[in-house]
């Protein structure tokens, strides 16, 4: 082993940007995978501002016919997977570890393969935009429609890829966050002591791990299609064009609550908190989403009410898409019933949380109208569904994201945001949101066929229009304010404390930001909302203990860290070269996937060991182990302040 | 890849890795579901031939059915001996599975051969497409799965004490994935050829 080992040395620096490359630690991961997400964000933001803006008067012409296709293509893609689903990831890889009471994920390596996977993909998708334009065709892509018959050129090649190198990166993340849930809780928490975000990450990620392929699959197919001369999608061969479509949507619908039960997860964090109360009915939260999980494969052709599938096929599907309105119906009458009669604190993150209700019962109640296949004829594929599904993944899920920043900020980084300057930030994305999207449900109901490039004055469309352009550009001034409000705290000293909303979950037990090791002693979990009784039971006064522990149990203590490593970060580089290879040269691909089975090679003969004995970081964890409880809590924060002291 | 956090306590009691194996080959049912139930949707929709009746040779591939059933039965001696810490029969049995897993490879690369002479490409009509991806990415897989286990067989040389920790935990999610290979082959070759061939 000893050759292996001197091979295969695994990096030991913390610091600077090498630090950042090599990192395995959940937390630094979760805050790359956040910011990294929120910039594409932003550019999907940008791309619906460049289409409001053309459709802001009749006959405009600001962009081209063509490029429009691109914009609206690039901005569903990036919103749902560039976006949206790694927001959700910052949150998994940051807190859950923390809510679980564990050191690390399962696997940290692949948590950081997952993040540069990711990476690579949103960089290979937007480079289209300079390599001869993105994908045109939607986010959904239709075949025939993305065949080489019908869209020449690179940019559904670049969708393919750049989905199939995104698909590798969730489904890995997935995997990490099934085995961590499931295999690395504290002891003492059983399933029904988990906190409720914890259990909507562990569905999400079994709903990744059974719906990825399914898109894998169709977009090997229409690569194939496109690339290698295969008959899948060729109409005159007898290739059906519905196969295309169910394949996607039994992907995509699924993907939907991929989307939404995060939300669902942080809004059950944020309600009890700031209600002062338990989440009303725990246990018929969970099983509602347990349920909206397994009813979310049953739901898929209510995408394609309109394609002929017969009577019986609609019906069937009707009756499954109503049904999953009662789970959903019941978790928010569960969440008004945790604020009923609540103390509520109506600080940033409830009101993104309550704003998240409100604007998600609007979503959900135009959901239910098209879930009747006969009214859904007469709104499929107008500025209606633009509505709704806004409505559920903007005021739904980015609501619900945003309440989620405003509530972890401070552990993430040991500083408060601003409450002023939050409200104003909620209430400019509250009213900019429904001024946006509102008017749209009446441009659909009046006949607006979604996706068009321009339409006509005297469709009689220009006032609503002109609104829902005015309302988007609000939300764009709201993310500037969010902005300064980042850029403003993170000037600030620390001044969050370690549990500055009086929180109910394990993470609030340990300093914030936390130490690398999050617990000196791995927590005895024996209730629901752990911290939350371990401060209170008995009404004894708070006793704010780093730690976690009331107890510390007398087994030896003995911290594991994972060690650094480069692989993961080229292993991710090789699937990016390949991807690039795919397109332009073949040559590229075998070196991109020389590189990746290189990387992973090294990756599994790189030694196991923990942390050398003599790595500083160990030894703090060792010494701070080994004090007394009450002496902890000031020993992390003098390490804290010297390690600060020690980055300037 | 290496047990990373701590394995000496598990929730479960089960090992993180082969949760992890459980995951993944839970996920790639779903990923030949999507392909089983792709060429299943398109039986009997070819315009022009060649069709499976014309083209399919039944009994040659119940040969590498057979030879391939037969692997799994090879790797489960193999796991037995690194069970039991017997290295050189751990090594015997390993490489027989190699050899049998190639041998399946061989009579794929024959039959895709075949077929081509025969006038059927995946160019040629829908069961071409169908059939050729559905095998094809069963074959990757197979392929990947004798990369695995030579990947093994090396490292019982280099470094034989590693293999063996946790009753050999690698060897098992080697075995996992291999027997997984087997029992899609088993459908695809009644789905195919028994069902679909005649």
């Amino acid at each position: 082993m000893v050759s292996i080992s001197s091979v295969f040395e695994r990096p030991t620096t913390y610091k600077g940007i090498a630090g950042w490359l090599v990192t395995v630690d959940h937390k630094r991961i979760g805050i790359l995978y956040g910011v990294t997400a929120f910039i594409f964000f932003m550019v999907g933001g940008l791309e619906a501002l460049v289409m409001r803006w053309q459709l802001a008067r009749p006959e405009m012409t600001a962009v081209t016919p063509e490029v429009y296709n691109q914009m609206f293509t690039m901005h569903g893609t990036t919103m749902i997977f560039l976006a949206i689903m790694p927001l959700g990831a910052a949150f998994f890889n940051f807190i859950i570890p923390l809510q679980i009471g564990a050191r690390d994920v399962a696997f940290p390596r692949l948590n950081a393969f997952s993040y540069w996977t990711f990476l690579a993909g949103g960089i290979f998708l937007n480079s289209s935009w300079f390599l001869g334009g993105a994908p045109n065709a939607g986010w959904f892509g239709y075949a025939p429609q993305t065949t080489k018959l019908f869209n020449l050129g690179y940019g559904i090649d670049f969708w393919i890829m750049g989905l199939q190198i995104l698909g590798i990166a969730s489904l890995a993340a997935a995997f990490n966050f099934i085995v961590t849930i499931v295999n690395l809780r504290a002891p003492g928490m059983s399933l029904m002591k988990m906190p409720v975000f914890t259990w909507m990450t562990l569905l999400t990620s079994i709903l990744l791990v059974l719906a990825f392929p399914v898109i894998t699959v169709a977009l090997i197919l229409l690569l194939m299609d496109r690339s290698y001369g295969t008959l899948f999608f060729t109409t005159s061969a007898g290739g059906d064009p519905i196969l295309w479509q169910h394949l996607f949507w039994v992907f995509g619908h699924p993907e939907v609550y991929i989307l939404i039960l995060p939300a669902m997860g942080i809004v059950s964090e944020v309600l009890p908190t700031f209600s002062k109360k338990p989440l009303f009915g725990y246990p018929v939260v969970i099983l509602s989403g347990i349920i909206i999980a397994f009813l979310g494969w049953a739901v898929w052709s209510h995408h394609m009410f309109t394609v002929g599938l017969g009577p019986i096929a609609n019906a069937a599907f009707t009756i499954t898409t109503m049904a999953i309105a009662i789970p959903t119906g019941v978790k928010i009458f569960n969440w008004i019933g945790t604020m009923w009669k609540g103390s509520l604190v109506l600080n940033s993150a409830m009101l993104f949380s309550i704003g998240f209700i409100l604007m998600f019962i609007i979503g959900g109640l135009s959901g239910v109208m098209h879930s009747s296949a006969s009214s859904d004829a007469q709104q499929q594929d107008t500025y209606f569904i633009v509505a709704h599904i806004h409505y559920v993944l903007f005021g739904g899920s980015i609501f619900a994201i945003f309440s989620g920043i405003y509530y972890w900020f401070p552990k993430m980084t040991g500083k408060l945001l601003s409450e002023t300057i939050g409200k104003i930030h909620f209430a400019l994305t509250f009213a900019g949101f429904n001024l946006a999207f509102f008017p749209m449900h009446f441009l659909g109901l009046d006949g607006m066929p979604r996706r068009v490039y321009s339409y006509e004055s005297a469709m009689g469309w220009d006032l609503w229009n002109f609104v829902s352009t005015l309302g988007a550009f609000m939300i764009g001034v709201s993310i500037l304010v969010f902005l300064h409000n980042v850029a403003k705290s993170m000037r600030k000293p620390n001044d969050a404390g370690n549990d500055p909303w009086n929180g109910r979950t394990l993470e609030w037990s340990i300093s914030s930001p936390p130490p690398v090791y999050n617990f000196a002693h791995i927590p005895q979990v024996k209730t629901l909302d752990d911290w939350w009784n371990t401060k209170y039971s008995g009404k004894k006064p708070l006793r704010k203990v780093a730690g976690g522990s009331e107890q510390p149990s007398g087994e030896a203590v003995h911290i594991e860290l994972p060690g650094l490593s480069y692989f993961p970060l080229f292993a991710s580089l090789g699937l990016l070269i390949a991807a690039y290879g795919m397109m332009f040269s073949l040559v590229l691909v075998v070196l991109g996937m020389l590189l990746t089975m290189a990387s992973v090679y090294a990756w599994s003969l790189e030694p196991a060991e923990e942390h050398s004995p003599s790595d500083p970081l160990s030894l703090e964890a060792k010494e701070i182990a080994s004090l007394p409880l009450d002496a902890r809590t000031d020993r992390i924060a003098e390490l804290l302040k010297s390690s600060q002291g020690r980055k300037k | 890849m290496e047990p990373e956090t701590s394995t000496h306590h598990t929730t479960t009691g089960l090992n993180h890795r082969k949760l992890l194996m459980w995951a993944f080959l839970g996920s790639d049912c779903m990923f030949f579901g999507s392909l089983i139930a792709t060429y299943l949707i398109y039986q009997s929709r070819s315009i022009v031939g060649p069709i499976p009746a014309d083209i399919l040779d039944i009994p040659v591939t119940s040969v590498s059915t057979f030879v391939l059933l037969m692997s799994s039965f090879m790797m489960v001696l193999s796991y037995n001996a690194i069970g039991k810490g017997d290295m050189r029969r751990f090594r015997i049995w390993v490489m027989g599975t190699i050899l049998m897993g190639c041998t399946f490879l061989g009579f794929q690369v024959y039959e895709f051969r075949e077929f081509a002479l025969h006038g059927l490409t995946p160019r040629t009509n829908l069961f071409g497409s169908t059939f050729f991806t559905l095998t094809g990415f069963h074959g990757a897989h197979v392929t990947l799965g004798v990369i695995w286990l030579a990947s093994l067989f090396w490292f019982s040389y280099k470094d034989p004490e590693t293999l063996k920790k946790d009753h050999g935990l690698s060897v098992d999610l080697a075995a996992l994935y291999w027997h997984f290979v087997d029992i899609v082959w088993i459908v695809i070759f009644t789905v195919v050829y028994l069902i679909g061939g005649v």
